[in-house]
């Protein structure tokens, strides 16, 4: 697959067709793969945030197809001596790097240079903004267990108003025609949601019996120091995801969390660890679907420099 | 000091006037009207088909001086406002130092008088610092030269202070235009809270943040009689409360920007910070509202809230980190003109009103009418001139504008200050 844009930034923006085509793709690296070399294509790795899975995920992907991976670690960069993020990236443009892989904490920071720097950037997470390969292999773990997306009944709940990852399994589900509605506090609600065809609520009880997919968010420790939530007591009260409940789904209904886990907030252990959980699949689904992100990117005719090779798929990656 | 304009439609709303005339102007005052005017030696300018209305006046901008002139000085400012056809400016205090004493009021007088081609007019800070807890010296700032007092942009969130303060203007009969918004309620707001910033992403600011400091702020005018002046409104609740409290006789008046009268959140879209500013811009709803407002006078007048930023500033970090504001002062006249007049929805006569007519009578300004005998402060307009808005043409030293690139019908041509053309274009 040749990725149709020079970065992925977002679930918003992509067609369903495109949607459709990677998460078809992804299913050819979805094998057993050696970590291969000689692609003769460079990726590195930007975390302004910390990161475990993703990160680790990323590396293990741009190793499978064979690409040169360097991590930077930001704080022993020039970023943290005030160099603008553009000059930065154009920095590395000029040393060859195919591929920045970039998660930061503030929204749109990657929308505000990637017009302005050559090398094809990849969102690992922007602020409260989106996390498209979250949203991706979320979406392929779905497609996996129930065979489709359309018609699916998905209820993502907890803190939606601060969730990236709820905002581009929203857009990548809709556009799918699966049916979500948002579940939690007022307080964790956005506005707006309403206008994008979603259901909201704040009764988690009434929707328990209806749903094909709970997907969990994670609580965190800011919400209670800014009035949005009284503690993690009242919060698991009223939306943890206990046998309990789990017992008041229907007999397909699965589990699915982003990680990492608050357990005994969002959900209860024997939920997480139980044989409706997904969760360890979405972990494992990650690696397959970025090296398809990967080569998508890195398949397109422009390179950044002409210095460059003819890129070298490894055979097993050959289609 | 002499000029004859010929031929232009006089606007001029204070005295009841919108006919095609002559205007003549000798020795820096408006000395004759009438038809088919001349003197001799006297230059003229030909005005056909354009308006020649009082100077404009705008009771909202940020000069930047002192301390923040990478911004902007009082120089490029005015040299701004000159080319925007403003002859009246009145600054805000948010400076460095914070103006909340005398000696920067006089500070600021001072530097005009050489440095500036409009007319300059100081708003100081209602607090010591704009810290919202100790009055400033208000009588001695008024002394110095003061027009009005403010909390712009920092809200007095302490209401006994804010009642205080309103008190001990009355006193001296100095009006005080606030900023209203409730700090505690928009931490880390960038834009507007609605179905936008949660699809960005994107922390918002609420609406109910500014009504809550609008309808405490007009209880409190109502209560100690003072003259409140609403900045920047930006909110449908706003102008409702507006609206209601001008009926039970309070003496409350009000201001709304261009770009409010124009611009929704979408204009955020790709995180430009060129459209961030606070109060942000807002929903159809709210835009359809302050316009009514304008259209039926709830709304006093126009002012750009002119907020210069370097261009790193607001361009090299995150849209986070960007400072709030825009300028408008050489885009303002464009914008009405396009979006509002040339699209019927607001009569040449209430544009002139809202941008010269109310503004100089709310603060006492001289100036807001043609009448004879008056000093010459005049703006010339043509209705027709067709522009494209390129900030780096222009003389403010902040290129910040969500207009860049605009097509633009209707430019300020001439702008003369106590009868000295201090801009033609």
């Amino acid at each position: 697959m040749i990725w149709p844009t020079k970065d992925v930034l977002d679930l918003e923006s992509l067609d369903s067709d495109v949607l459709l085509e990677v998460l078809h793709d992804v299913e050819r690296f979805d094998q057993p793969i050696a970590p291969q070399e000689g692609l003769g294509r460079t990726v590195a790795l930007l975390y302004f945030e910390t990161s475990t899975r993703t990160r680790v995920s990323f590396e293990r992907a741009a190793r499978r197809i064979g690409a040169e991976i360097m991590v930077v670690d930001v704080q022993a960069t020039s970023l943290a001596k005030g160099e603008t993020l553009r000059d930065t990236l154009q920095a590395f443009a000029s040393l060859g790097i195919d591929v920045a892989v970039i998660r930061h904490p503030a929204s749109g920071t990657l929308s505000r240079v990637a017009s302005s720097v050559p090398l094809s950037l990849v969102n690992a997470g922007d602020g409260l903004h989106e996390h498209p390969t979250q949203g991706l292999l979320d979406l392929y773990t779905l497609r996996r267990r129930f065979g489709r997306l359309e018609g699916l009944k998905v209820a993502i709940i907890g803190d939606v108003a601060h969730s990236r990852v709820a905002r581009s399994n929203i857009h990548g589900l809709t556009k799918l025609g699966a049916q979500v509605t948002a579940v939690g506090p007022a307080t964790l609600l956005p506005s707006g949601l309403g206008q994008w065809g979603i259901r909201t609520t704040t009764n988690l009880e009434e929707v328990l019996s209806d749903m094909d997919v709970l997907y969990v968010l994670r609580i965190q420790k800011e919400r209670l120091q800014k009035a949005l939530l009284p503690s993690f007591g009242d919060y698991a009260k009223g939306y943890q995801i206990t046998p309990e409940r789990l017992g008041r789904t229907k007999g397909t209904c699965v589990v699915m969390h982003p990680g990492p886990m608050n357990r005994g907030v969002e959900i209860a252990d024997e939920v997480a660890d139980g044989p409706r959980s997904l969760i360890w699949e979405q972990v494992k689904n990650g690696v397959p679907v970025r090296m398809a992100i990967l080569a998508a990117l890195l398949n397109r005719k422009e390179k950044v420099s002409d210095a460059l090779p003819e890129i070298k798929w490894p055979d097993i990656l050959k289609r | 000091m002499s000029l004859l304009i010929k031929g232009g439609r006089v606007i001029d709303p204070a005295n009841q006037r919108d006919v095609v005339a002559d205007v003549l102007v000798e020795d820096g005052r408006i000395v004759q009207f009438g038809t088919n005017l001349s003197r001799a030696g006297v230059t003229v300018w030909n005005a056909e088909g354009q308006w020649v209305v009082p100077g404009l006046i705008d009771v909202h901008v940020h000069l930047r001086e002192p301390g923040q002139t990478i911004k902007e000085t009082i120089q490029t400012g005015t040299k701004a406002a000159a080319r925007g056809g403003f002859t009246s400016v009145m600054t805000m205090p948010n400076t460095d130092p914070v103006i909340d004493s005398p000696a920067i009021v006089e500070l600021i007088r001072y530097k005009s008088q050489d440095q500036s081609v409009v007319r300059v007019y100081v708003a100081a800070s209602v607090t010591k610092g704009g810290a919202g807890e100790t009055l400033s010296d208000a009588y001695a700032i008024k002394l110095a030269g003061a027009s009005a007092l403010s909390d712009d942009p920092f809200t007095v969130m302490d209401s006994e202070v804010m009642r205080r303060g309103m008190e001990y203007a009355k006193t001296f009969d100095l009006p005080i235009t606030t900023h209203c918004e409730d700090k505690r309620m928009v931490v880390d707001g960038v834009m507007h809270e609605g179905e936008v910033s949660t699809r960005l992403g994107l922390k918002g600011l609420p609406s109910v943040a500014e009504d809550i400091i609008t309808s405490r702020n007009i209880l409190l005018a109502e209560a100690t009689g003072c003259r409140l002046h609403l900045a920047h409104l930006s909110t449908a609740g706003a102008v409702e409360m507006v609206r209601a409290a001008k009926r039970r006789g309070v003496a409350v008046t009000a201001e709304v920007t261009p770009h409010h009268l124009t611009l929704t959140h979408q204009a955020v879209e790709g995180y430009r910070a060129s459209a961030k500013m606070n109060p942000p811009l807002r929903t159809e709803r709210d835009l359809k509202a302050v316009l009514q407002g304008l259209q039926d006078g709830t709304i006093d007048c126009i002012a750009t809230d002119h907020a210069p930023h370097t261009h790193a500033e607001k361009e090299e970090g995150t849209l986070g980190e960007a400072p709030f504001g825009i300028i408008g002062l050489e885009t303002s006249v464009g914008v009405i003109m396009t979006a509002l007049v040339h699209q019927g929805v607001l009569t040449p006569h209430r544009m002139v009103e809202a941008m010269s007519t109310a503004p100089a009578k709310i603060f006492g300004f001289p100036g807001g009418h043609l009448s004879m005998g008056a000093s010459a402060d005049i703006t010339v307009i043509d209705p027709e001139r067709v522009w494209t808005v390129e900030s780096r043409s222009f003389a403010s030293k902040g290129r910040n504008t969500p207009y860049e690139g605009a097509a633009m019908k209707g430019k300020a041509v001439m702008t003369m200050v106590g009868g000295k053309v201090v801009y033609e274009g």
